[in-house]
């Protein structure tokens, strides 16, 4: 079973050697076990994955397939039980969790199913958050420029309740942005929006694809999913390729 | 991430829940406040029993006819007047009674003074030239009877201060009695009320003179005999000496039968200290449960607003601050909320120690102690709670917080 999905990976590492472009993600065996005994729970199985700079991939799969599990973990917000994690180069499976905040700050954006914007701050002030937690110089200046970049420019002062649901995710991926990450990491960035809502944040993580930007979507919808190059799909805690359509 | 930023996003966290930082720093405002108020109350008490104490003369002994109970507790007073000038003699003897220092007879009634301007009816008291020593008062003008004046009967009168004023008589003026005249020779310095008797309302005349014209009476009967012994530490030996003579003079074999009481102020002293050590005790009681329940309050809203903000946590967690900024973030919050409570809290307290004694007419005598333990300790709970809780929702892996309800 495990693998099936080290094939499926291992049959693209080869191009990817080839090819010019740096290896930022690559998975080796991963497991994350919860609980003990007759209640455990092996929600990633032997998950390999190799994921190259300026990739837009999807992990598809139904509720409880695991696939949240892997995205913190490729997030770095969790640390695989056993197997390897390389994050552009760099073990993460045996990082402190300094180190990983460092990681997380420098590395990854991400945008969440539920916004997660602070109530309390205008959507400038939300975009600057993670610029708090590095050395930033001029840091209105570079939230607005990620507010721009979303078309939001008109709205930076508005609180996110003021704001609509799209506009509230266009803010969460401005602040994703704002680091200029190496790579962004959507999960379900679309789960609670509308479709012409879903369709102007596709199209926005399409376009930072196109510029450059290394993109991970994690959905449960094929139509979702289609926008991305490269399409996993992830069942019982295992990974297989698929052809995007 | 710098002290300066920490402290920007900290005072930013505060702005952006007002609600929740007047709360807390209400909380804390009161609890001080209340404490510093209580125990300043207390404490005011405590002094003004204390003064009121030490105003009746510690080193005084009282007897009085009637029956000894025991000591410290005065019998009933008999009407019977079985104390005498013998009495008096016979305690004066220094070789019988070395630990006693003044003794003064004293007998008392009520008359009418009149003076040119007013009359006030008041207690005048006949005594010696020793009743200022054993009352420990002084003279504010003038000079206090002599001997001289007990032999001679003379016309004398010695005013406590309100009845001076109400009287508008100062030294040399003529007042009179039952129609005598008699001349103001001296005013006492006023004493404050000692809690029984208004100790500057009565007039003092020569023993002599007041059996004479206001109480009447056998030459050789007294009323009471004050005693002072010559130190406050010789007040024990004092009176068993004074006890033993009486019992001696009056021939009386068992005390259990004796035919007068001593009380003694420093035996009334000691039980208002211990009244005043209750009252203190039940004062600070009130003031650390007033701490404790203020303490409460910030507990809860701190313990809540953390619970609130752990998805808050989590989210600040991904974006890439560490636990350690995220507890100086914290830490920062609530010693800002502790810091205003505290020092408005004070504020507070220092109003209401101004306003209370012109509004109520109740003393406040506010001293550092109290403040100082309240701010401590309700600035501590809110530090405390303030930061325990975030710093358990810090260490949580960011996904959990994130998830948080």
């Amino acid at each position: 079973m495990a693998g099936s999905a080290v094939a499926a990976s291992g049959a693209a590492a080869p191009a990817a050697r080839a090819d010019v472009a740096a290896e930022i993600i690559r998975l080796v065996d991963v497991c994350k076990v919860y609980g003990e005994g007759d209640a455990e729970v092996r929600a990633v199985d032997g998950v390999s994955l190799s994921v190259k700079e300026g990739d837009f991939l999807a992990v598809m799969g139904p509720s409880g397939s695991g696939k949240s599990t892997l995205m913190h973990i490729l997030g770095c917000l969790d640390i695989p039980t056993s197997g390897e994690y390389r994050f552009a180069g760099e073990d993460v499976s045996s990082m402190n969790e300094r180190e990983l905040a460092s990681i997380r700050n420098r590395r990854i954006g991400f945008v969440f199913q539920q916004f997660h914007l602070l109530s309390s701050m205008s959507a400038w002030r939300n975009v600057e958050l993670p610029l708090l937690y590095r050395s930033a110089h001029d840091r209105k200046q570079t939230a607005l420029n990620a507010l721009a970049q979303v078309g939001l420019t008109a709205r930076v002062q508005h609180r996110p309740n003021q704001l609509s649901g799209g506009q509230q995710q266009r803010v969460a991926i401005a602040r994703a942005l704002v680091t200029d990450p190496t790579m962004i990491l959507a999960d379900e960035p679309t789960g609670n929006l509308d479709s012409k809502a879903s369709r102007e944040v596709l199209d926005i993580l399409t376009g930072l694809n196109t510029s450059g930007h290394t993109i991970i979507l994690i959905t449960h919808d094929p139509n979702v999913a289609g926008v991305a190059e490269r399409v996993v799909e992830m069942a019982d805690g295992h990974l297989r390729d698929r052809v995007a359509a | 991430m710098s002290v300066l930023r920490t402290f920007e996003t900290g005072m930013r966290g505060l702005l952006g829940h007002r609600l929740r930082s007047v709360l807390t720093t209400l909380g804390i405002l009161f609890g001080v406040a209340a404490v510093i108020c209580t125990v300043g109350i207390g404490t005011a008490s405590a002094n003004s029993v204390n003064s009121r104490i030490a105003a009746l003369g510690t080193n005084l002994l009282t007897v009085s006819p009637g029956s000894t109970v025991s000591f410290g507790v005065r019998g009933g007073a008999g009407s019977a007047n079985t104390l005498t000038m013998d009495d008096v003699t016979g305690l004066e003897d220094k070789s019988d009674a070395p630990d006693i220092g003044a003794v003064a007879p004293v007998v008392s009634g009520s008359a009418t003074i009149v003076s040119t301007s007013s009359n006030e009816t008041t207690t005048i008291q006949g005594s010696t030239a020793s009743w200022l020593a054993t009352n420990a008062r002084t003279l504010s003008s003038g000079i206090f009877i002599t001997s001289k004046e007990v032999a001679q009967h003379a016309q004398v009168i010695v005013l406590g201060a309100t009845t001076a004023g109400d009287l508008d008589a100062i030294v040399g003026d003529q007042v009179t009695i039952g129609g005598n005249p008699f001349q103001v020779i001296g005013i006492l310095t006023a004493s404050g009320s000692t809690g029984f008797t208004n100790s500057d309302d009565l007039a003092v005349v020569p023993i002599t003179t007041a059996q004479d014209e206001v109480t009447g009476g056998s030459p050789n009967s007294v009323q009471r005999i004050l005693l002072s012994a010559s130190s406050s530490s010789t007040i024990g030996s004092a009176y068993d000496e004074a006890d033993q003579l009486l019992l001696q003079t009056h021939h009386i074999t068992n005390a259990a039968a004796a035919d007068f009481s001593i009380t003694s102020a420093s035996t009334l002293a000691s039980t208002a200290a211990s009244v005043t050590t209750t009252l203190t005790i039940l004062l600070a009681s009130v003031a650390a449960i007033s701490l404790l329940v203020g303490g409460i309050g910030v507990m809860n809203i701190m313990l809540v607003s953390v619970t609130e903000r752990t998805q808050e946590i989590g989210l600040r967690k991904a974006l890439g601050a560490t636990p350690g900024d995220l507890l100086r973030q914290f830490l920062i919050e609530a010693a800002t909320l502790s810091f205003v409570g505290g020092v408005l809290g004070v504020g507070a307290a220092l109003l209401a120690g101004f306003l209370v004694p012109r509004l109520a007419n109740i003393a406040v005598t506010i001293t550092a102690t109290p403040v100082i333990i309240a701010v401590v300790v309700a600035a501590g709970v809110g530090l405390i709670f303030g930061v325990y809780p975030a710093a358990r929702a810090a260490r949580l892996a960011p996904i959990a917080a994130l998830r948080a309800e």
